[in-house]
């Protein structure tokens, strides 16, 4: 017992993520799109972050600049101790240590979702395909999704094709798992289960979540903070830590802090989105 | 028949119900059709003039055992087959190399596009020239007709794929290679599969309009039937100037079929190899 809580421990103090003064602009320097500006953000080891903004204000964008698909105009980007994208190296290289899992799921459609779950580990050579699909079927398991493996995504429901999405994230161990709007098109109902899914996964993997959302009570059921940024260009506007006691399930909901939350987070995004939709019209 | 065979496993009993039924009725309007002016003394338009389904079937039950019509089918497989499959093992890559290249794209598609609208049918003198014989320049009108289609749909279909496929494979570790391998062929495949059927199509056009074309033509030694050079399409022709309007129609309906044995083939194939795309 001992010693899985030390390992727990350990594997908790890997992934850290830290954001300084990053700066993205689309187009040129001069008059282009800032999307990003000086946004400074630390999401620490083993929680899960919440990020919320009005629409268009550069969440997905900073999310991108963390995943590696594209550079970043200044700043820099930190996981743990190594830098993955700052002065001298402006994009950072995709890695497995960083997945991500996109707003309308990007799991292979020509592939079974079992030969999905296994596409990381075999690509780098770290699993034969033998051993991948015990590791797989064991994971998927856990995650309530025997009886799936050789079924194709298009033959399953959306919430659970992003289950699979999130078990073929973690089947590469990594140290972050990047989440943009995961369950955006789900309906309230799959949206609770996936959420007490994705917890447990949580609970269980103490994997460093960033995750981006509209969904305000989704952010803080889920959250251990929940960041509020501007509108665009994007910078954080308030940091909320959730003092809400883990595990948590759905009953907190109706809980009196909970409600608390909810208010504080929703005065900030209010505003926010208030200006942005003022500049909107300035603009338009 | 070997087409009416497959028939039930691939639409069920109804279907297969339906198709039969439709086929007959057609049959006895075409039947009363041509016949109304042996009947009546008044030879209905069009439909009069060509021979009744009855004869059609007799001449064609004739025919079963004559060498020369069975080497016409043979020698437009050949042909659909050579053209279709070349077009395939040039025009896969020729379509991959534009839609991922960009240089190449700017260097070679212009000239493509040039190409492009001129008809197959428009190179037969051309290739009449180009080709030392006869069977070569069938063969290269033939390639043409499914090329332009084939490497259309890859272009298409590689340009097309959803960049959060790419980006996750590069997560998860997947080299260059792998990434062409794993995402970029296998999504463009019901591309590939779409430019496929569409090209065999083609194809047979093709084929069939230039075998009467060169086949026709003095240039070849007069075979009956069939022949070297013969094909269907000559079939066809040959059967006009022998004045057999029995045996033109047999030679549309043996294409017909042709056509749908090889569009059925290729959907066989494509439900083969890409499994995910079959509706439950
Ligand atoms: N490739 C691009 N080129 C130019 N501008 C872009 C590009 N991608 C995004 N933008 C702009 O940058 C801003 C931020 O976009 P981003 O997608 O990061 O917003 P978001 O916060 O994720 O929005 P949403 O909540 O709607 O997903 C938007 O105004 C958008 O129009
Ligand atoms: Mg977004």
């Amino acid at each position: 017992m001992q010693t899985t809580l030390d390992q727990t421990k350990a594997r908790a103090l890997r992934g850290t993520i830290r954001i300084e003064s990053a700066v993205k602009v689309y187009g040129n320097p001069q008059n282009g799109v800032v999307a990003v500006d000086h946004c400074s953000l630390e999401c620490p080891p083993g929680e899960i972050s919440m990020v919320v903004g009005p629409s268009g204000c550069g969440k997905t964008t900073l999310l991108n600049a963390i995943a590696g698909f594209h550079s970043l105009t200044s700043g820099a980007i930190y996981l743990d101790d190594e830098m993955l994208c700052g002065p001298g190296k402006p994009k950072a290289d995709p890695g497995s240590d960083r997945i991500v899992v996109f707003q309308n799921g990007a799991l292979f459609p020509w592939k079974t979702n079992i030969e999905n779950v296994i596409f990381g580990p075999v690509m780098q050579g770290k699993l034969a395909v033998k051993e991948a699909k015990d590791k797989a079927r064991t994971m998927m398991a856990e995650a309530g999704l025997s009886g799936i493996e050789n079924d194709y995504p298009g033959q399953i429901s959306s919430g659970v094709r992003r289950r699979v999405e999130i078990v073929r994230a973690l089947m590469n161990d990594p140290k972050v798992l990047l989440l943009d709007e995961p369950y955006r098109a789900l309906d309230s109902l799959t949206k609770s289960v996936m959420h007490e899914s994705l917890l447990e996964t949580c609970y269980r993997n103490r994997i460093t979540v960033f995750f981006i959302t509209h969904d305000l009570e989704e952010a803080i059921f889920l959250g251990d903070q929940v960041v509020i940024m501007t509108s665009r260009p994007c910078r954080t506007k308030k940091l909320l830590k959730i003092d809400l006691p883990h595990p948590r399930d759905y009953s907190i909901v109706t809980s009196r802090r909970f409600r608390e939350l909810m208010d504080e987070t929703m005065d900030a995004v209010h505003e926010e989105a208030m200006k942005a939709f003022e500049l909107g019209e300035r603009e338009g | 028949m070997f087409a009416l065979a497959q028939l039930p496993t691939m639409l069920g009993t109804r279907a297969t119900a339906r198709a039969i039924i439709a086929i007959t009725l057609a049959a006895v309007f075409w039947e009363i059709g041509s016949r109304f002016g042996d009947w009546t003394g008044a030879r209905l338009p069009f439909i009069g003039v060509v021979p009744p389904p009855s004869r059609v079937l007799l001449v064609w039950y004739n025919l079963i055992g004559d060498y020369g019509y069975w080497q016409s089918w043979y020698l437009s497989f050949l042909r659909v087959l050579g053209g279709f499959g070349a077009a395939m093992v040039l025009g896969i890559p020729f379509g991959m190399a534009l839609a991922l290249n960009r240089t190449f794209y700017q260097t070679a598609f212009p000239t493509f596009e040039v190409l492009r609208p001129i008809p197959p049918l428009a190179w037969v003198p051309a290739a009449i020239l180009f080709w030392p014989t006869q069977e070569l320049s069938i063969a290269f009108i033939t390639f043409l007709g499914a090329f332009y289609t084939i490497v259309i749909n890859v272009v298409g279909g590689a340009r097309s794929i959803d960049a959060r496929y790419i980006q996750s494979a590069n997560a998860m570790g997947a080299s260059r290679w792998t990434v062409f391998r794993r995402v970029v062929l296998p999504s463009t495949l019901p591309s590939i599969i779409v430019g496929a059927s569409v090209g065999m199509g083609v194809t047979w056009e093709v084929v069939v309009a230039a075998e009467m074309i060169s086949g026709g033509g003095s240039s070849m030694g007069s075979g009956t039937g069939g022949g070297t050079g013969g094909g269907l399409g000559f079939f066809i022709w040959n059967s006009y100037t022998g004045g057999s309007y029995e045996q033109i129609i047999v030679g549309m309906i043996s294409i017909g079929i042709a056509g749908y044995i090889s569009s059925s083939a290729i959907r066989a194939l494509g439900d083969r190899i890409a499994p995910w795309l079959k509706p439950r």
